[in-house]
């Protein structure tokens, strides 16, 4: 038998059980129903534990969650950074080392065991917090209504049993929050993770009260503990936690424990009565508790060796959670505690929480004494002299304390002392008790890994991954991908051990010299049908899209209400009644809900019906002065010749065999074609198309060989070179902006002041002086280089590449008063040096677009 | 997370809706007539009550129709439509 440990009693554990585990390194037994602290206790452990600021000795002393000394990182048989050894309970093989209060990622994350999780989502009409008496007692009856109930309880067995039709007993399953309507956040832990997501009817907390400390000096030693927490390792683990022992309480419940300590063996030499005036003024030792000083009601001093001191200051109730979500707090005189007062329908309060506590004289720290060394937050190592100083220094609320001193803002969220320290503010101003609040309490109510609360979405599960029909091809010739929203996109295709740059660099000169073929297919696409749909998209874009002739097709702009650029893409007009528009990778969602916002709140006149078909169609757009070489090669009975199909019109046909539709767009200036095939005919027609173009030397080519293409052309990408403040006229695209065909979405805000200044900045591009040098996107400019910073800024750059078809590096940029500047020289002052550059037109390649007729 | 009444789906997470603010400001029927300020008002300008505030709700993850309902600032409670008029004025 392990010292600590009685030979009877502990109705938790299981004697017939015995668990091994490793603490700071020693193998210690205990039994299966323990918590790794009582088998610390049993195992004589008083102390092992150091305070995380100053490093004075600590031990357990606490029985439950609110414990502020007794943390430890646990690395069998799972990984916890930081846990408080009340709530850990003993499994065979459990390694657990101390830690100060702080905790520490391991050095090598996939090193270590980590728990598996599970997210469950469930509806009942009553979620009980708490298995005490008052919480079964909420159960029995909601389910005895008939009701769905859930109960949770965060230790491991209820005292007594719960049972009900309809009801489910949760275990060592702590409430982390509480939130709006019912709603909670519930962590299961065994060895395993559940993280509960419960939506229910109405929320009972039952949640106790937490036994509050005294502030006297030395009371941070191990062996002073709060009494309750020692009458429950006598009671619960059938742990004795000292030897000889004093009690000092200022309250009948308190004294109840001299009695289950005498019970258990524990010489109790000694209980101090606050209420007659008695004080424990202070609490002696070297590195655990050997003995207090009592000052008796006539003023004289005695001494008394012991190495355990039963504290009860009284009782909080419990209303971390209830705080959390707005409940009010009223300031009880009689029970000397702050009482619930007010708070959502849906939620109520039983039992201790609710302020069935003791009545009793408050007494929160002893006068008598050294005031630095009267503990008020054990794990911030704050005392009433910190306290005093900061009140001293002019702060006047308990908030403002709180931040000057970090008091309960601890891994144990202050639950000893978040009211202590009220309380002592409301004393050393001379106010009334309770005239400070306790300092408001938030979720996660007791310490949550990451782990846990991410459950499966991590990873590959994080976020949903989209991928194109042509997936595996890319996949199978070495792509590297980047994400464009929730899409993989082919990046760039590197050949052998290629560089990036390199590969790009092919990428492009193939498109300008020869053919390349992009999966295009996630470009946004949404059919717009009806009758209305014609005027509908005249007042969306800021061009007229009811006048273009079916078959064609026209680049549109779309603004927000502000005046600012949105999105952009091109209207196909498939018939006299529907069109086919695309959007940016990125924006199709937000299109397609502004189209429905639009139709729903403002014009339900209009019949016009919306449909996303972004995964419908697979699109292989090929670019190149060969493109029609290829797509002739590929096979097709659409006439492709110059003439026949003109620059911005497209044809329905087939390719390879199968029904498509081809549309003369280019988002590289050289001619271009882009093939729209329904999606299970994708990955075919890429394949048919990358045989076809073989002989004519064809590269696919990837997003950053696209960006580098339309930058050359002085395209824009909507949200690299526009960031929501951009207008059409600062892109210098008022072509696209139609102010004579009647209102559309954004067209009043053109007229604002603030959007005709001339000094707005303006879309540019930027020859560095040096050719080779490539200016970092995101670099600021300015006008004059100083020398000093600051300098004013007069604007940023977007986009920055190596162009193989200019020979040099360029950049798009928005300049101030960009587009007067064009021949004038501004400066990129970076850390390596500043950069000189010229001011230019945005399109420095093929100007005129001779290109893209082929 | 709040408990959204979405008036077809019946109560829903409030992760299925888009928040659109508050309700009941029309798009002008002529923009053109209107002065900078005016307009500016119209675009920017939104009340912010403690208390009944009518406000837009899209349930883009459900029936994705959009829908105007009454909620108490403080309070986060959604309130029965009657108060639609009063947290208007």
């Amino acid at each position: 038998m392990t010292p600590g440990r009685l030979a009877h009693g502990g109705a938790w554990i299981d004697r017939s059980k015995p668990v091994l585990f490793t603490f700071d390194g020693t193998e210690l037994e205990g039994f299966q129903g323990d918590t790794l602290a009582s088998a610390l206790l049993a195992n004589g452990v008083v102390g092992g534990f150091r305070s995380p600021i100053l490093g004075r000795p600590r031990g357990i002393h606490a029985a439950g969650v609110e414990e502020p000394n007794g943390y430890v990182e646990i690395s069998a048989p799972w990984f916890d950074a930081i846990a408080a050894a009340t709530t850990v309970p003993l499994v065979d093989g459990l390694v657990a080392r101390s830690r100060a209060g702080v905790g520490r990622l391991p050095e090598d994350p996939g090193s270590v065991a980590t728990p598996r999780v599970a997210h469950r989502f469930v509806h009942v009409e009553v979620l009980v917090v708490g298995g005490g008496a008052s919480g079964r007692a909420a159960a029995r009856a909601a389910s005895q209504e008939g009701d769905r109930v859930l109960l949770v309880d965060e230790h491991p067995v209820l005292d007594a049993p719960a049972t009900g039709s309809d009801m489910t007993i949760l275990a060592n399953a702590t409430a982390l929050g509480v939130y709006d309507d019912g709603y909670a956040v519930v962590l299961e832990r065994t060895v395993d993770i559940v993280v509960w997501h419960v939506r229910a009817g109405r929320v009972v907390l039952a949640t106790g009260a937490i036994e509050r400390p005294i502030a006297l000096a030395g009371n941070d030693l191990p062996g002073v503990m709060l009494a309750g927490a020692a009458q429950t390792y006598v009671e619960r683990y059938g742990v004795r936690p000292g030897e000889r022992a004093a009690v000092f309480a200022t309250n009948d419940p308190g004294f109840g424990v001299a009695d289950v300590l005498r019970q258990a063996g524990v010489d109790v030499v000694r209980t101090v009565d606050a209420r007659s005036g008695e004080l424990v003024i202070e609490a002696l030792g070297a590195e655990r508790l050997e003995r207090i000083l009592v000052r008796t009601t006539d003023g004289r001093e005695e001494a008394f060796d012991v190495d355990l001191l039963a504290v009860s200051g009284g009782w909080n109730p419990n209303l971390g959670l209830w705080r959390s979500i707005g409940g009010g707090l009223r300031y009880d005189d009689e029970r000397a505690a702050f009482v619930p007062d007010g708070g959502p329908p849906w939620l109520s309060v039983e039992g201790r929480a609710a302020g069935d506590v003791p009545a009793g004289t408050p007494l929160w720290f002893v006068e008598h004494g050294d005031d630095a060394a009267k503990f008020v937050d054990l794990q911030r190592d704050q005392t009433v002299a910190d306290i005093a100083e900061a009140v001293g220094g002019g702060l006047r609320s308990v908030e403002h304390v709180k931040r000057a001193t970090y008091i309960g803002t601890a891994v144990d969220q202050g639950r000893t002392s978040g009211v202590l320290a009220a309380e002592t503010v409301s004393r050393l101003l001379g106010e009334a008790a309770g005239a400070q609040g306790p300092s408001n309490a938030r979720p996660p109510y007791a310490p949550a890994s990451y782990l846990s609360l991410a459950g499966p979405t991590r990873g590959d599960l994080l976020d949903p991954i989209r991928t194109t029909p042509m997936h595996p091809w890319h996949v199978a010739h070495g792509a590297a991908f980047e994400n464009v929203g929730q899409w993989k996109r082919p990046w760039f295709f590197p050949r052998d051990a290629e560089p990036m740059h390199r590969a790009v660099e092919r990428e492009c000169l193939a498109v300008r010299n020869g053919v390349g073929a992009m999966d295009a297919s996630t470009l946004g696409k949404i059919e717009v049908v009806g009758a209305d749909a014609p005027a509908f998209l005249d007042r969306m874009y800021t061009n007229r899209m009811s006048n273009l002739a079916v078959g064609s097709i026209r680049y549109g702009l779309m603004l927000g209400l502000d005046g600012m650029v949105l999105d952009d893409g091109v209207a196909m007009r498939l018939a006299e009644d529907r069109y086919l528009v695309t959007t940016t990778t990125g924006g199709a969602a937000t299109v397609l809900d502004r189209f429905e916002e639009w139709l729903q709140t403002e014009w339900p006149d209009l019949r016009v019906y919306c449909t996303s078909v972004t995964e419908q169609w697979a699109v292989v757009a090929i670019n190149g002065p060969r493109a029609r070489e290829v797509v002739s090669a590929t096979g097709t009975d659409v006439d492709v010749a110059r003439e026949a199909f003109p620059f911005m019109t497209f044809r329905d046909g087939h390719v390879a065999g199968v029904p498509a539709r081809l549309a003369r767009v280019s988002f590289s200036g050289e001619l271009a074609y882009e093939l729209h095939v329904p999606a299970w005919h994708g990955l075919e027609v890429w394949e048919a198309v990358m045989a076809a173009g073989e002989p004519f030397g064809i590269e696919p080519y990837g997003t950053e060989a696209m960006h580098v293409l339309r930058a050359e052309k002085g395209y824009v990408i909507v949200g690299q070179d526009t960031d929501g403040s951009v207008t059409p006229h600062d892109l210098g695209m008022d072509w696209i902006v139609n102010l004579s065909k009647g209102d559309f979405i954004g067209r009043r805000s053109l007229r604002r002041s603030d959007l005709v200044r001339t000094d707005r900045k303006q879309l540019v591009g930027l020859l560095p002086d040096d050719a080779r040098a490539l200016l970092p996107e995101g670099a600021q400019l300015v006008v004059e280089d100083t020398g000093r910073i600051p300098m004013p800024l007069a604007g940023h750059v977007t986009s920055s590449y190596q162009s193989a078809a200019l020979g040099r590096a360029f950049a798009l940029a928005m300049l101030a008063g960009g587009h007067e500047m064009h021949g004038t020289t501004v400066f990129a002052p970076l850390p390596e040096g500043t950069l000189a550059c010229t001011v230019t037109s945005p399109v420095p390649y093929d100007p005129d677009g001779e290109r893209r007729d082929g | 997370m709040l408990l959204v009444h979405c008036p077809w789906c019946g109560p829903r997470e409030e992760v299925e809706f888009r928040y659109g603010g508050q309700a009941g400001i029309a798009y002008p029927t002529d923009p053109d007539a209107l002065s900078d300020e005016a307009w500016a008002d119209f675009l920017f300008m939104r009340d912010n009550p403690k208390g009944a505030f009518a406000e837009r709700w899209y349930h883009a993850a459900g029936c994705r129709r959009w829908f105007d309902a009454v909620r108490d600032t403080a309070t986060h409670a959604f309130l029965p439509a009657d108060h639609r008029d009063r947290a208007r004025r």
